[in-house]
């Protein structure tokens, strides 16, 4: 399963890549990309319990990076 | 934005006034000092400390912090707040520059349609391109973008198609026409039939391509993110053992002096610089190909190109333009207006390509009632009677069945003999022409650095090799079926260097495999052809040859950004780093070396979104 959001208030491309790498860490998660320049992050993960994967990745964003939001498109 | 803007004014000149201004008492500007300090540098203390206590150590806002926050602590008041009113300005800048290119590159990509006039219950309807239906009847006005694929139903009129193709030729769209999404409406009103959902639609196919491109990372964004994984660490723990180990090993050392260096290590310690600008300067380099309608998937393609030393095509609809015209005629006895005109009379009735080639080049109103009597032979040709005129036309077979004497031609394509009242009266020539490009663009690649040029072909040798021939390619294989073509690229690629690249050039119609296969994979001629864009690594949308040395051209340029960017920013700050340790440095030098060196290599990254001056 697929799914992308529009990434707001990163700072850095290094805190990107940062952030890259604690999310890749969740467990369902099989892959993810995050795009500084373009502000977007794909996301791919386990079919099954996809919500409770989604609220992970939010929560590793909102330790990580407190001012960051994300919006899915 | 503006809020930082202006806390950087007023820090400037809070600073810029106490270094002017002497008190008597010293303190007085201290506090000034540490007010501009406070003012400028607040957001990054926050931040500092809400990530020390998350373990983040690396973080560049925690390492400013003890920097600055430690020259204080020695006494350098005007470098404490120097280092983070530049740091800052650096940031701002930063994030301009980011924001700047963004904007440039989704400007280059204004394509996506805002709304569709769709036709519901007799009313025209302004809905999102999402919400209209596959055969739903949607309306496009002068100046708006077509809005999804379709074909025109009602009307006509010119599109340019200039965000698609990169070239601003106007097409005509007309009854029955195939009207492709990201096109512009000149002039006309036309009524589009929907044969695709938007999400199937070309430019959302061409927005999606692009804007994933960035994600396949190049080999030098890789580099950079494995040498910033090192560079902070390894630098912040040689600060520490600056500060440590002299002051304790060499007797009459102050411990201040060391302290000092130290922490101009710290200030050097962000691999921002490159960090930054090396993703930019792809990022900038397919956005400019984008401009000139390439499309290229990946940063990765976009360095692989730089190093292409077999460039493989394929030849029609490649290198020729994959339809038959008439390349030459031959009149005896009659003009060669006349024998073009007997035999596109009697070609009249035939719908083979050799017959429409021939009414194409004839180009004038045929008179049917000129047309007396025509009758197909078989395997030999045409017999007519035009205006009370004995026509012949057709090969070799027909004049000898005929025992009409002739002269053969040798040249390469199909040949339409043509005899008149029993007497020979010339030929026709027919063939594949070249595209008006293919040639010059052979030419140059050999001066970009193509080591080798190859043709493959499924056509027989005697064609292929005279076409290859006059392209001036190196090498040419000819009768090739489709697992042929295979086979001689993966032959190819066992040939090259280990180090150089193969590309392989085809119109991604039937040629899929060997497109995976090479290297890279460039697709021509990929408006309308969705199977193209989803093979190929590089699309180029109109069909022209040249648009691969324009590729090649700026991903060159690109790569010696990148490559500047690196050795530079580096340099600086290992040179700095020397003299900073060796005492011969300022933190001045080191501020520089942080923010300057990024503000430069930012730039500098700009530079690839330009692609004007690439011919």
């Amino acid at each position: 399963m697929n799914s992308k959001f529009r990434i707001n208030g990163l700072d850095c491309a290094n805190c990107a890549s940062e952030l890259e790498r604690a999310i890749r860490k969740i467990d369902g998660v099989i892959s993810v990309n995050i795009n500084f320049l373009t502000q977007k992050m794909d996301i791919e993960y386990a079919e099954n319990n996809k919500e409770e994967i989604i609220e992970k990745v939010k929560k590793v964003i909102k330790r990580q990076e407190p001012d960051v939001t994300i919006e899915k498109i | 934005m503006k809020k930082r803007i202006i806390k950087i004014i007023i820090a400037l000149i809070l600073y810029v006034f106490s270094i002017v201004v002497k008190f008597d008492n010293i303190w007085i500007n201290n506090a000034i000092f540490i007010l501009s300090y406070i003012i400028v540098g607040y957001e990054i203390l926050k931040k500092a400390l809400r990530n020390v206590f998350r373990g983040k150590i690396f973080d560049e806002n925690f390492l400013m912090t003890v920097a600055t926050i430690g020259a204080f602590g020695i006494g350098e008041f005007p470098e404490a707040v120097a280092v983070m009113l530049f740091y800052q300005i650096g940031e701002l800048f930063q994030s301009y520059a980011v924001n700047k290119s963004r904007k440039s590159v989704s400007s280059l990509m204004d394509i996506r349609p805002d709304y569709a006039n769709v036709y519901r219950n007799n009313k025209e309807e302004k809905v999102s391109p999402n919400e209209v239906k596959i055969g739903e009847t949607i309306i496009v006005k002068p100046g708006e973008k077509v809005p999804l694929d379709g074909y025109v139903i009602e009307g006509k009129t010119t599109l340019d198609t200039k965000a698609l193709t990169g070239e601003s030729l106007p097409r005509e769209a007309f009854e029955g026409e195939e009207v492709l999404s990201g096109c512009i409406n000149i002039n006309g009103v036309i009524k589009l039939k929907v044969t695709k959902e938007y999400g199937e639609s070309t430019v959302s196919k061409i927005l999606d391509l692009v804007e994933n491109a960035s994600s396949r990372k190049s080999k030098s964004e890789n580099f950079i993110t494995k040498f910033a994984l090192v560079y902070t660490p390894l630098v912040v723990v040689i600060a520490l053992l600056l500060a440590i180990i002299p002051p304790l090993l060499i007797e009459s050392q102050d411990f201040s002096v060391w302290l000092y260096r130290a922490l101009s290590f710290l200030v050097v310690s962000c691999p921002c610089a490159l960090v930054i600008s090396i993703p930019l300067s792809f990022f900038g380099g397919i956005g400019g190909a984008s401009k000139m309608g390439i499309l290229i998937k990946g940063s990765n393609y976009l360095e692989a190109l730089s190093k292409v030393e077999t460039m493989v095509f394929d030849k029609t609809g490649t290198l020729t333009k994959g339809v038959f015209e008439v390349q030459k005629i031959k009149a005896i006895d009659i003009s060669q207006e006349e024998l073009l005109k007997l035999t596109a009379y009697s070609e009249n009735y035939s719908n083979h390509p050799i017959s429409k080639s021939i009414k194409k080049a004839y180009g004038k109103e045929i008179d049917e009632n000129q047309i007396i009597k025509t009758q197909e032979l078989p395997g030999l040709g045409i017999s007519a009677i035009i205006d009370k005129k004995d026509v012949l036309v057709g090969n070799e077979k027909l004049m000898n069945e005929k025992n009409i004497p002739f002269s053969k031609c040798n040249d390469v394509g199909t040949i339409l003999y043509v005899a008149v009242e029993g007497k020979y009266a010339g030929y026709i020539l027919i063939a594949d022409k070249e595209k008006e490009d293919s040639k010059k663009t052979i030419k140059e690649l050999k001066k970009n650095g193509i080591k080798q040029t190859v043709m493959l072909t499924g056509d027989k040798k005697s064609v292929g090799e005279s076409v290859a021939k006059k392209l001036g390619l190196d090498k040419v294989y000819t009768e090739l079926l489709p697992d042929g073509k295979v086979k001689k690229v993966e032959e190819l690629l066992k040939a090259k260097s280990e180090k150089g690249k193969l590309a392989f050039v085809g119109d991604g119609i039937n040629d899929s495999p060997v497109l995976a296969l090479a290297d890279i994979g460039i697709a021509m001629g990929g408006l309308g052809a969705d199977s193209a864009i989803e093979a190929a690594d590089i699309v180029i949308m109109t069909d022209e040859p040249s648009k691969i040395l324009k590729a090649i051209k700026l991903s060159k340029k690109t790569m010696i950004i990148v490559k500047e960017n690196i050795v530079f920013a580096i340099f600086v700050k290992i040179l700095i780093l020397i003299l900073t340790a060796l005492g011969l440095s300022t933190m001045w030098w080191a501020v520089f070396a942080d923010v300057g060196v990024s503000i430069i290599a930012i730039i500098n990254a700009l530079r690839a979104l330009i692609v004007k001056n690439i011919k």
